[in-house]
Parts: C-alpha cells; sequence; structure tokens
C-alpha cells in the first residue's frame, strides 16, 4: 500500500514543481517576482511532498506498536492468557492462515479454530493501519498543496522560504545523531530498569557468580540464575590489560620511530600497512585468534608443561600441559595486534602536534634523537598519549568478535592469563542470540551489562577527547 | 659560559676527554638500540599483517578447488521411484554399484555400502533424480554422473586428511581411502575450479554450501546503509560546517557525534534489536534492520569526514560566491560542497567498507542462524559475509575451516576494491588549494 504510495507523491511533487512555476509566471505577468519561478516551483514540490512523507514516516514508525494492541486486546480471552511468546507464535500463524499459507506448528483444540478467524481479524488491522497511514499522507499533501497554491503571487520570497526549508532538513540530518544518542539509551535503560528491578544493582556490580541460566519450569533444579557480573568485568579487564601490554608500546615506539626517524618514502610505504591492519574486521581478527594463535599457543604451553612435570615446578607443569586452545592471552594477545594501528596513529597525530621549536632547542643542546623524544618530545606529548591511549581501552572493552571466538565462556573470576575468561560483550552476544523472551531475566541481563558497558566506554571517551582537546589548545 | 674555560683548566685534559668520549659512546648505543625498537615495532606491525594475511591464504586457497566424481550409474528399474525421481536413494543405489564393480562382497547389515556411501555427496542424488525427471526413458540404461565428493574425500584429496594419523583419529577409513585411490586411479576424479563457493547460498553440507546468498545479502544491507547513511551524513556535516550558529545546541549535536563514532559497535546492535525489531517490529535479520543499524554506525564516520573536507575548502571560494549575489545556500551547495565533494566520497566509501566487516550488531538483529538459498528482498531474513564467517567459523565439519578462510578472502578482495576505489578517487581529484 505505501509502496504504491511513494511513486504517486513522487509524480504529484515533480507535477507540482511544473505547475509551481507555470502558476508563479502566470500570476507575475506584467510584474516584477520577487524569486525566479522555478524557485516558486521547488517551494510548491515542497509542500506536495514534505507534509506526507513526514506522516508516513511517523506512521511506519508507529504502526507496529499500535497495530500489536489492537491485536491484543482485540483477541479473545484464551489467546489472551497465553505466554507472551507463545501469544507472539500464534499471531504469526493466524497472519499465516489468513494469507492462504500452511503453519509450521500444531496447535491443540481452542486455538486452532481461532486461528482463521483471528487471522481475518490480524489481516484486517494491518490492512486498515496501513491504509490508515496513507490516506492521512494523502490529506497531508492536498493540505499542503492547497495552502502552498493560495501563496503563490509575484511578492511571495519563494527563494528565502526554499532555502529556509533546506537549512530546516540540513538541521534535522544532524538532530539524528542526537536522536541515536537518546535512542541507545532509551533502549538500554528501559530494559534496564526492569533488570535492576528484579536483580538489586549491589549484586549486579558486585556479585562474583554469573550463570544466567534461569529455571523454565518452576521444578527445575541447579538453575536459580545468578546475576554478578564482578567475573565479567575481570574478564574484560583481564583481556583489555593484555591487549594494551602488546599494543602500548608497539604503537607508541611504531608512532615515534615513523614521525622522528623515517624518511619520507618508509614513512609512505608503512603507513598504507598501519592503514590495512587497521581495516582488518575484527571477525577476521576473531578467526586468526581461534585457529592460528590459540592451537600455537596451546601447543606452546603443553611443551613447556611437558618439560616441567617431574621437575622442581611438577605442579605448574601440570598445569600448563593441560592449558587450552581459548584463554584470556590469546584473546588480548590478538587484541593489541588489532590496535597496533589505532594507537600508533594517534600517537602520530599527537607527536607531530608537539612543536618543531621544542625539538630544535633540545637538539642545539647536543641531545641525541632519542634523548630529545625521551626527554622533551614525551614529557610534552604525555597526557595527548595518554588520551589515545584511554581511547584504545575503551576500543578494547567494547571489542566482540575477537573474545566471542577465542575467549571462552566461562566466568571465571581471575587474573590468570591462561584461563578462559569471558567478557561483557561475549555474554551480550550469548544472552542476546537464541530464542528472546524479552520478560525473562537472562534476556534483560543482557541491557544491564550493555547500559554498563555503554557508560564505561562512554565516560573513558569524554575524559580522553578532553584530556586531547587541552592538550592541543596547549600549543595552538 | 664565562666559566668554561676555568673547567677546562682545573684538571688534566686526557682523562675528561675520555670520559666524555666513554659517555659519547653509550648515549650513541642508548640512541641506537632506542632507534632498534622503534623499527622493531614496526617490523612486528608489518609481521603480523603478513602472518594474518598468509595465514588465512595458506588455510583458504584450498578452497577455491573441489573435487568432482564421475560415476556410471544403472538406473535399475525395481529402485528408482518413477513418480517421484527425488524420493529415490541414489547414494545407495550408487554404492552398492560400486562395490559390484570393485568386486567387494557386502556384509549383511551393509555396513561396505554405508562406508561407500559417505564417499558421495547428497548432490549426487539431485542430479540423478533431476536427469531421470526431465528423461524417464533412462530407467533400466546406465548413465555417467558427475557430483562433487563429499566434504572428508574432498579433504583427502587435498591431503588434508592423510593416512599417517592413526585410523581412530581419522575421518576416514583405511576402507575408504584405499576406495577413493581407486577411483582417483581410474581417472573418475577430477579437481577443478569450486564453481559452488560463488553460485550457491549456505548449506549444511559443506561441499554444496556458497558465498552467494551472503554476499547478495552483504550488498543488499551496504545499499540500505548507503541511502540512508550518506544524505544524512553529508547534510549534517554541511549544517554543523557552513550553517550552525555558535551555540550551545551546536555543541551538543558536535560533542555527540565525537562519542557515537567511539561507541562500542554491539551497542548499535542493541539499539537495533530494541528499535527496529522489538518496537517497529521490521522483519528480523533481514538486509533492511542490518542497514539500518550499519547507517547509525557509519552516520558519525561519514559525518566526520564531510566536515574535514569542507574545511579544507578554501574561504576564498565562499566569499567570492556571495560577493558575486550569490544565497548562502547557493554559495554551499553550488561551490564549497561540490569542491568538496571527492572528499566526502572518499569517506563515504571508506566507512562504507568499514560497515561491510562489522559483525557483532549483525549476531544480536539474527544473522546468527543458517539461512540457505538466496535472499531475493529487503525484508527475508539473510546473512551476511562477516556473519556467515563466524557461522562458518563455528561449524563441526572440517571442511568449513578452509570455506571460512575462502569466505574471509573473499570479504578482504571487497574491501580491497573499495579502498582502493576511495584511494583513486582521493588520487585523482585531490586539490592542494
Amino acid at each position: 500500500m505505501t509502496w504504491l504510495f511513494l511513486p504517486l507523491l513522487l509524480i504529484a511533487a515533480i507535477a507540482a514543481w511544473f505547475v509551481g512555476s507555470a502558476v508563479a509566471r502566470r500570476r507575475g505577468e506584467g510584474q516584477r517576482l520577487h524569486s525566479r519561478p522555478a524557485q516558486h516551483g521547488a517551494y510548491a514540490l515542497i509542500w506536495t511532498a514534505v507534509p506526507a512523507l513526514v506522516v508516513l514516516f511517523a506512521a511506519s514508525v508507529f504502526s507496529a506498536p499500535v497495530e500489536r494492541h489492537l491485536t491484543l486486546t482485540g483477541a479473545p480471552e484464551v489467546v489472551q492468557q497465553l505466554e507472551p511468546f507463545r501469544r507472539e507464535a500464534f499471531f504469526a500463524d493466524a497472519r499465516a492462515v489468513g494469507a492462504g499459507r500452511t503453519t509450521m506448528q500444531v496447535w491443540v483444540a481452542p486455538y486452532a479454530e481461532l486461528l482463521p478467524a483471528e487471522g481475518a481479524r490480524t489481516g484486517r488491522i494491518g490492512q486498515m493501519l496501513s491504509l490508515g497511514g496513507v490516506v492521512a499522507a494523502a490529506l497531508a499533501c492536498l493540505l499542503g498543496v492547497l495552502f502552498v497554491f493560495s501563496q503563490i503571487r509575484p511578492g511571495l520570497r519563494a527563494r528565502n522560504r526554499v532555502e529556509g526549508w533546506i537549512v530546516g532538513v540540513l538541521f534535522a540530518c544532524s538532530v539524528v545523531a542526537v536522536l541515536t544518542t537518546v535512542g541507545i539509551i532509551a533502549s538500554l535503560v528501559y530494559d534496564s530498569i526492569r533488570f535492576f528491578a528484579e536483580v538489586p544493582i549491589a549484586e549486579f556490580l558486585f556479585g562474583t557468580q554469573w550463570s544466567p541460566q534461569t529455571a523454565i519450569r518452576v521444578d527445575q533444579v541447579g538453575s536459580t540464575g545468578a546475576f554478578g557480573a564482578l567475573p565479567l568485568f575481570a574478564g574484560t579487564f583481564l583481556i583489555m590489560l593484555i591487549a594494551m601490554t602488546v599494543a602500548a608500546p608497539v604503537g607508541l615506539f611504531a608512532a615515534i620511530y615513523l614521525s622522528e626517524y623515517a624518511g619520507p618514502i618508509f614513512r609512505a610505504t608503512v603507513k598504507p600497512v598501519l592503514e590495512i591492519l587497521a581495516g582488518v574486521p575484527t571477525v577476521v581478527y576473531g578467526f586468526f585468534a581461534a585457529l592460528t594463535v590459540g592451537p600455537a599457543f596451546r601447543v606452546f604451553f603443553n611443551e613447556i608443561g611437558g618439560w616441567m612435570i617431574g621437575g622442581p615446578l611438577d605442579g605448574i607443569g601440570q598445569y600448563l600441559s593441560l592449558v587450552q586452545n581459548q584463554m584470556a592471552l590469546v584473546a588480548g594477545a590478538v587484541m593489541g595486534i588489532m590496535l597496533i594501528p589505532f594507537v600508533s596513529s594517534l600517537s602520530d597525530d599527537i607527536i607531530n602536534a608537539v612543536p618543531q621549536s621544542l625539538r630544535d632547542g633540545s637538539y642545539a643542546m647536543g641531545a641525541t634523537r632519542s634523548e630529545t623524544v625521551k626527554r622533551v618530545l614525551l614529557p610534552a606529548a604525555l597526557p595527548g598519549v595518554a588520551g589515545a591511549m584511554l581511547l584504545a581501552v575503551s576500543r578494547a572493552i567494547g571489542e566482540t568478535m575477537i573474545v566471542l571466538m577465542a575467549a571462552g565462556a566461562a566466568a571465571n573470576l581471575t587474573l590468570n592469563p591462561l584461563s578462559p575468561v569471558t567478557t561483557v560483550t561475549y555474554q551480550i552476544v550469548a544472552l542476546l542470540t537464541g530464542d528472546n523472551d524479552f520478560n525473562s531475566t537472562k534476556v534483560l541481563s543482557a541491557f544491564g551489562l550493555g547500559l554498563t558497558l555503554f557508560f564505561v566506554t562512554l565516560l573513558l571517551n569524554i575524559v580522553a577527547h578532553r584530556i586531547v582537546q587541552t592538550y592541543r589548545q596547549q600549543y595552538d | 659560559m664565562t666559566d668554561a674555560p676555568k673547567l677546562m683548566g682545573d684538571g688534566p685534559r686526557a682523562p675528561r676527554v675520555d670520559r666524555l668520549r666513554a659517555g659519547l659512546k653509550r648515549r650513541y648505543a642508548r640512541e641506537f638500540r632506542f632507534r632498534l625498537y622503534g623499527l622493531l615495532a614496526i617490523g612486528l606491525a608489518v609481521g603480523f599483517l603478513l602472518l594474518l594475511l598468509g595465514r588465512i591464504f595458506e588455510q583458504g586457497h584450498t578452497a577455491f578447488v573441489t573435487n568432482e566424481m564421475t560415476v556410471p550409474v544403472y538406473m535399475d528399474p525395481a529402485r528408482v521411484d518413477r513418480a517421484y525421481p527425488h524420493g529415490t536413494n541414489f547414494e545407495q543405489l550408487v554404492a552398492e554399484q560400486q562395490l559390484r564393480r570393485f568386486g567387494i562382497q557386502d556384509d549383511a547389515t551393509g555396513t561396505a555400502a554405508a562406508e561407500m556411501r559417505q564417499l558421495f555427496s547428497s548432490e549426487l542424488r539431485f542430479k540423478a533424480a533431476d536427469r531421470v525427471a526431465a528423461e524417464p526413458g533412462l530407467i533400466g540404461q546406465t548413465v555417467t554422473i558427475a557430483a562433487p565428493v563429499a566434504d572428508n574425500a574432498d579433504l583427502y584429496f587435498k591431503g588434508e586428511i592423510t593416512l599417517a594419523t592413526p585410523a581412530d583419529q581419522r575421518l576416514l577409513s583405511d576402507r575408504q581411502i584405499a576406495w577413493l585411490d581407486r577411483m582417483k586411479a581410474e581417472g573418475a576424479v577430477r579437481a577443478h575450479f569450486n564453481t559452488a563457493l560463488f553460485t550457491r547460498g549456505d548449506s549444511t553440507e559443506p561441499e554444496q554450501a556458497g558465498l552467494l546468498g551472503a554476499v547478495i545479502g552483504s550488498a543488499l544491507m551496504l545499499l540500505v546503509t548507503a541511502v540512508i547513511a550518506i544524505p544524512l551524513g553529508v547534510g549534517a556535516a554541511v549544517y554543523l560546517e557552513e550553517f550552525a550558529p555558535k551555540g550551545r545546541l551546536t555543541d551538543l549535536i558536535e560533542v555527540n557525534i565525537n562519542n557515537l563514532a567511539a561507541v562500542p559497535s554491539i551497542i548499535y546492535g542493541l539499539l537495533g534489536l530494541m528499535l527496529f525489531i522489538n518496537w517497529m517490529q521490521l522483519p528480523r535479520a533481514s538486509p533492511l534492520v542490518g542497514g539500518l543499524v550499519l547507517a547509525l554506525m557509519a552516520l558519525p564516520t561519514i559525518i566526520i569526514a564531510t566536515r574535514s573536507s569542507l574545511k579544507a575548502v578554501p574561504p576564498s571560494i565562499r566569499e567570492a560566491a556571495l560577493a558575486l549575489g550569490a544565497s548562502k545556500t547557493q554559495t554551499v551547495f553550488q561551490h564549497t560542497l561540490p569542491l568538496a565533494m571527492p572528499g566526502v566520497m572518499t569517506g563515504a566509501i571508506i566507512s562504507m567498507a568499514h560497515a561491510l566487516g562489522e559483525t557483532a550488531p549483525l549476531l544480536l538483529i539474527g544473522m546468527v542462524n543458517f539461512v540457505p538459498g538466496i535472499p531475493h528482498g529487503f525484508g527475508e531474513p539473510t546473512g551476511a559475509l562477516p556473519s556467515l564467517i563466524y557461522i562458518w567459523e563455528n561449524a563441526s565439519e572440517r571442511a568449513f575451516h578452509e570455506r571460512t578462510a575462502a569466505a574471509i578472502l573473499v570479504l578482504l578482495a571487497f574491501m580491497i576494491v573499495m579502498n582502493a576505489a576511495a584511494i583513486l578517487l582521493r588520487r585523482h581529484f585531490e586539490r592542494r588549494w
């Protein structure tokens, strides 16, 4: 329905452009027009298309919740009493029956008879809503047309008005960024509140037990569900720490070499290589970690463990010989590789921002290049470098694919880099892939984790940006 | 430096110079070491990249070739179902005929036939059934049919499974390997380019699994992303750079965009799940939802790139246009923006390449599930290249490993093409003012 209306609207808008210019030309015969006829045409086009588009957009955003509400309230008692996910399935099948398809599920006595009637009813509701949207849009279009054609006259400042509309649309574009943030916060907070109503915040933040499998049946044993996220925070922190131990020195030294030692040709070849490293998708790093680094590390530690067994360090040897593919060290090391170009390009910018006069002064005093770097450049650039490292930390905390493929699922509260650990991002994916029932604490806990992750990374970013900015201003 | 000569005259000259010389040596050694660390760091980064690409190529290049088996099939009138040829168990039929040809007596439970059957792909059945369905007259005759070998047999021909591994850790028995060798010796097995990889959708059978469904899914998704994110991003950047009054609201929007660029991608997945799937009830795992989520993610990057290329256009151009009587809007849309366009397009292409490789948000909007076939529209469930890589990496069949690496090579090829296009665009149109 909507898809049929859009081409019609397009034709109407183009027609409005031509008619608008013609009308302006005719009404302005013998007089001087303030704006050119084409600008009147553009003004007519805007008033024809925009109101209808706004109505259509609003309808497409809000019709789904309204449809859900209407379907539910009009349904027979027995259907309303179904559990939410069964109810969803029932309506999905009812729609399928209404459309003349066969259903995948088998419904028992009271429901099976209801399916065709409910299918017809939900189909009617859907049609009514989409028809309503289109009618409202057509009405908006008509009102716009009536308004704009009553306006066209020689003295109309059509150009200024069109330009006002253009600026308005551009402003709306930039508001989308703000709306995205609002959307993120709203969608995280809404379900987080429901989660924290069931699990106290203190227990979530400081509890040491994480086993989100809640009982599906009341009589089920051993799955009460514990939502202490401390092991996840510890795992995230551990992997971040390992990643930064790899990325910080390598990235920083690479940046120093590139900005202080490298000639133009060397720089021109190495920089694209680092850019390629930065452009490799994280799922590729995850594959590399899971199938290359993981097995290599396991073999390495198992060999070392094998030598130690029977010696004075027998206990450690026993442990090492049983190390598995999935460990914090693998995910951390590969994440460190991923972060090298990020750290080096940020540090490169920051080192380059240190004024040349500081270097020249140091050289004039007889310092070598490395002495200049260590005693002059790095102290001067320290705040900026710290900001860059914080940004890298925030990236490491939010990274998902590498830990998903290489870190493991066991929620161990440990700082041992050889043990499998799990992270916040891993758990979000694990909790939300599968059958989602948005009323279970298990699924809601993913939003609690998401909110925590969002706030921590937001804080890190704000602090880092502030540091980098004040540092930049220092030398401007 | 009035005290320098006094210092000079303080003691014997030679030992002090020696001391300075020694110190200098130490300092130069330190300098050398420092420089070495820098080179080492760059070497490490480049080495990691080479190792990464090398390993993936090493694991993946074998997937581009596959082995095909040509077998004679006697369309036994007693076994082939005339009314419904696709219901016939051709694999069993061919396995028994092969055993007879090899002169092997099967035991009562048919273990040999079962083992033989494992060497054929289920594709054999479809091909044979298609032939019979098209030409019922073939029943009672012998037809030769070419079909891919099963995944493990393929791995054996590629040398991934060898006789050297103990039999209980091997995916093929001694008997099966002997049969495969015999078929190879008879010339029934032929290696050729793996067209299935590029012409088919996902499948649970590795030898029939292809990338086409995921490639089309990714393409549809990127189309949605580009159509939404590029106009919105450019519009927002033009507003912020050219029109926005200095004020609290503009500052708020700017801080916002900088922070959005650093929000972890998985958070966008949560947003997509709540907003597009739960609230707007758009179809799960569809290119539409994926494209919308990626568009929101790409938006800040495009805005930042567009703003910096708008900044690079010298103010003299704007002033000249305004001086000739152009309005602010005309100046921007007829002069500033066209001049900034190469930079804008470069930024847009790079952010699209980034969106192509993004995986985590796609997993949350439902693209972790097996989707067979090839998508036909924006509202159908589909896979995407990066999520397919994740799914295949998790698959238990060994033959999926090489295909995962091959899928990565294809993904990287797409990204390299996009980035190269961006670089060429920049080289070709870049103007220094």
